[in-house]
């Protein structure tokens, strides 16, 4: 087959404000391939595929289809061009069906056009009529979708197969789709690209936006590569490597190797048994979690979005009320000093009682009976009174303050970014402040301290702002990340808690973000790490929780294990059920 | 005595009524118009506009009191749309266009209309307005001969009303029937629950919510025109806009389903006209008068529980949509 230019982008210029988000982009595409648009986060791919898909109207620049310069000022422009695309955060109504999201938007006119490229007689809104022809889509590629499925009951996958459909129901020949894979199983993205070669074989041309290398390699012809808003090259998939797309990428070489220190662990941290969380409406999210957590070690929470992560994280926080079972925290005091920083007089006394400390430089207990108050007070400051043992406390019980007071900290990065941890509207300097409001004398606040942090992680995490008193909803979204990892970490935890801390960030910022991790571990803190992608947790973990359906289904240790198994106890339950639903 | 209430309460309930239905459809598109109140009232002054044009006419024509059924209830309605629907206009031009926030410029229209009928109302020239009373007793408050109505109880509670309390009714099935079974229906509730995925589909946003709001705008005002006209017999003195409010919460209550609106309505109404009839002594009248206010509030916590578990309410509903938005 000859290769012909189908969509052809020349000099697309789009600014926001006094951000250049693509500058003078030239792009090609040919039909019956597959492109992808590979590039770091913030460099431009989404805005440029926007500009395609009408959704952003670009400021300087042509589009050619097929060889004629066009005008694409809305999303039907570009349907009536044949261009659809997916973007990664699907543009569906929850409570429609699946062919009631189909057809939403159809006109007569786009009826009559699609009914001629069928070849068959034009149909009205015609819900039952739609449905067959939905069915047969998914017949022809390879997809598994009932139209009559409301959207909220679906997965994730099933979700994105609609919008694919979406598009292919409204006679598309240009494919875009905005990085596919971020929220599949290895399983999943398997069949994804198996539908994505029989469109391929079906003549469609299909662009992948992604930032993910191997799977450039897998699936794609020929691979276009975005740096900082221009359009550094394209290079057939034959002839590129990780190395050299890399380089392409972020412009200069790149350590892409994460270091596992293999480093004995200090002892038990936390211990979670027989968990279980009743969910709002009655159902358990969570089902007798078992596991413990070692001082120095990462444990890595892998699992399908959904399958209570989140809620696991948030129980071990404090943050939920319904839960049954014990969380048990091994706070490393063993030969340290008390402080007042959660202790007061009262309990300190009442431990001494109980022989838990000495006094530095001697063996016997310690009794504080006959002292007073001032006299403990200064004995607490020069960090005389010592503890015997790790203290051992059920975390049961106490509020999300004490619990984050005693060391455990939750950086939950949720999909919205600024949903949980941060106030977007609030500067760098106040979001700093979020962790220490309650320090200060008399209402007044104390401003020092949380601006010197911020600069500091504004220096050494290569925040870009402008300032340190920019709102944070106006940066990037990878650099309001280091933001709140920085915050969480800057506070030295005991057990530390991050949530997907690298979505959505560019190669350098999420390597940044791993080393940061790896030295929260090297300094003897109990990382829990939830994250999506299975090559970086056995890269980064020690071992490895897979969630399934709220319950455990394995622990493996990261060693001895490969992404195949993990994505099979992932996922293995689930298609059980469906066969039998089958 | 009890025929009375009935028939009272379908009367009343269809204030209610055309305020909840306009109202809906304006919501299913994704905007909260708390302008509503005041639109009513602007309706409500629109039609006595257009009575008054009416009126005018015939006596710049030497033939006053030569009044005719259809002219009147044209004249009417027809500025009664014409200017709620003007309104809504305003409405959709400011958040839609401006971008303003939707509740602010909804609560600054109802204060808006609520001090302009009265202000309007003052130019009238009493001669001429007081025609509003025959015209109203003439076409507007019967439909069907009082002879034909008055001869059973079956024909009054059945016959004995206005034609814009047939027309509300119809109105409301009609909305719940193209909501739920036509092509627009389906595209104006996907820019209501999800304004993004409507743009990305190919309808246009803005287009749908600024025919929505002017066409419900037009509804609701049809309520102030009802409420002047028929229930208050063309007397200035009373303003709509306290049961405008209750039209709002009359939205919600009915889990947008201007079916369910009919019914709805029609129990709203009768809390209100109820303790008017009870036959109770002194203070403790006050303390029934009371009850259904009481009702509402209890009525609109349980079906907010229910609305929230079945997620009826538009999901984008009070939100603005800029496609650029970053």
């Amino acid at each position: 087959m000859e290769k012909q230019q189908v969509i052809e982008l020349k000099g697309i210029t789009k600014i926001f404000g006094r951000i250049v988000a693509n500058h003078d982009c030239n792009l090609s595409l040919y039909n019956g391939e597959i492109l992808s648009l590979l590039g770091e986060n913030g460099s431009g791919k989404t805005t440029l595929m926007n500009a395609l898909a009408g959704i952003y109207c670009p400021d300087a620049g042509d589009i050619y289809v097929n060889g004629e310069k066009v005008r694409i000022s809305s999303p039907h422009d570009a349907y009536k061009y044949h261009i659809g695309m997916v973007h990664q955060h699907f543009k569906l109504v929850d409570t429609f069906t699946a062919v009631e999201n189909v057809v939403v938007g159809l006109t007569k006119k786009d009826y009559e056009e699609i009914a001629k490229k069928d070849g068959t007689k034009a149909q009205g809104f015609n819900l039952k009529a739609s449905a067959n022809r939905i069915t047969e889509i998914c017949n022809k590629f390879g997809f598994k979708l009932n139209p009559w499925q409301k959207v909220n009951t679906m997965s994730v996958s099933e979700k994105q197969t609609l919008e694919i459909i979406k598009a292919l129901y409204r006679g598309v020949d240009i494919l875009i789709l905005d990085e596919p894979t971020a929220v599949l199983t290895p399983q999943e993205i398997e069949k994804l690209f198996d539908v994505l070669r029989a469109m391929k074989k079906d003549g469609k041309s299909i662009i992948i936006i992604t930032h993910k290398l191997n799977e450039v390699l897998e699936i794609s012809d020929r691979v276009a590569v975005l740096c900082k808003g221009e359009v550094a090259g394209d290079i057939l998939t034959e002839n590129a490597t990780e190395k050299i797309l890399t380089e392409m990428m972020v412009g200069h070489k790149v350590d892409l190797n994460i270091n596992r220190m293999e480093i004995p662990t200090t002892g038990e941290r936390l211990i979670v048994q027989d968990l279980s969380l009743n969910g709002r409406d009655g159902r358990k999210v969570l089902k007798n979690i078992n596991f413990t957590v070692y001082g120095s070690e990462i444990l890595g929470i892998a699992g399908i979005s959904g399958s209570g992560q989140k809620e696991l994280l948030e129980t071990i926080a404090g943050l939920n009320r319904n839960t049954q079972g014990t969380i048990i925290f091994h706070n490393p005091k063993k030969e340290q000093p008390v402080t007042f920083f959660h202790k007061n007089i009262k309990q300190i006394r009442e431990l001494a009682a109980q022989g838990k400390f000495h006094l530095k430089g001697k063996k016997e207990p310690l009794s504080l009976v006959g002292k007073t108050n001032k006299e403990i007070t200064e004995m607490v400051n020069k960090e005389q009174i010592i503890f015997y043992e790790d203290e051992i406390m059920n975390l049961k019980g106490k509020k999300p303050i004490e619990i984050r007071d005693l060391g455990i900290k939750l950086s939950f990065v949720p999909e919205d970014r600024l949903g949980m941890g941060l106030v977007g509207s609030m500067d760098l300097i106040d979001n700093m402040m979020l962790r220490s409001f309650r320090k200060g004398k008399g209402g007044i606040v104390h401003r020092n301290k949380p601006a010197a942090l911020a600069k500091e992680l504004v220096d050494e995490l290569e925040i870009k702002t402008p300032s340190l008193h920019t709102s944070v909803k106006k940066l990037s979204g990878g650099n309001i990340q280091k933001v709140l990892v920085g915050r969480e970490i800057s506070t030295r935890p005991k057990v530390l808690m991050v949530a997907y801390p690298v979505r959505g960030l560019d190669i350098n910022s999420s390597y940044m973000i791993y080393n940061l991790i790896n030295k929260q571990k090297e300094k003897g803190s109990a990382v829990i790490y939830v994250g999506e992608d299975l090559d970086v947790i056995l890269a980064l973990c020690d071992r490895v929780l897979v969630l399934r359906d709220g319950e455990v289904a394995g622990i493996l240790n990261c060693k001895d294990t490969n992404k195949n198994e993990i994505g099979l106890l992932m996922t293995k339950k689930v298609e059980e059920r469906s066969e039998e639903n089958a | 005595m009890f025929l009375e209430i009935i028939t009272s309460s379908i009367k009343f309930a269809t204030v209610f009524l055309f305020g909840s239905a306009g109202e809906t459809v304006t919501e299913k598109s994704g905007h909260l118009n708390m302008g509503t109140p005041g639109i009513m009232c602007i309706g409500a002054m629109g039609s006595a506009i257009g009575a008054y044009i009416y009126l005018s006419i015939l006596v710049k024509l030497g033939i006053p009191g030569q009044t005719n059924a259809f002219l009147a209830f044209f004249f009417t309605a027809f500025f009664c749309l014409l200017f709620a629907g003007l309104a809504g206009l305003l409405f959709s031009f400011i958040t839609v266009t401006l971008r303003c926030n939707q509740n602010v410029t909804g609560l600054a229209l109802t204060t808006f209309g609520v001090g302009l009928y009265p202000f309007v109302i003052s130019f009238f020239k009493k001669e001429i307005s007081l025609g509003f009373s025959s015209l109203s007793s003439k076409y507007l408050m019967h439909v069907f001969p009082e002879s034909f109505y008055n001869s059973n109880w079956f024909t009054q509670l059945f016959f004995s009303y206005g034609i814009l309390v047939y027309l509300a009714i119809a109105v409301a099935i009609g909305i719940a029937i193209i909501m739920k079974k036509t092509r627009v229906g389906l595209f104006l509730r996907t820019v209501g629950e999800n304004p993004a995925a409507a743009d990305a589909a190919g309808i246009s946003v803005n287009r749908y919510r600024y025919l929505a709001t002017i066409i419900g705008s037009a509804i609701s005002g049809l309520g102030g025109m009802y409420y002047l006209f028929d229930n208050c017999s063309a007397a200035f003195e009373f303003v709509v806009d306290s049961y405008g409010w209750l039209a709002v919460s009359l939205v919600i209550f009915t889990m947008w389903n201007t079916n369910i609106g009919i019914a709805g309505s029609f129990i709203f109404a009768f809390l209100y006209i109820m303790p008017g009839y009870l036959n109770v002594p002194g203070p403790e009248k006050q303390i029934f008068a009371l009850i259904p206010y009481f009702v509402t509030v209890i009525i609109l916590v349980v079906t907010s529980i229910f609305n929230k578990k079945l997620g009826k309410a538009p999901a984008g509903l009070g939100q603005s949509y800029f496609r650029e938005d970053r």
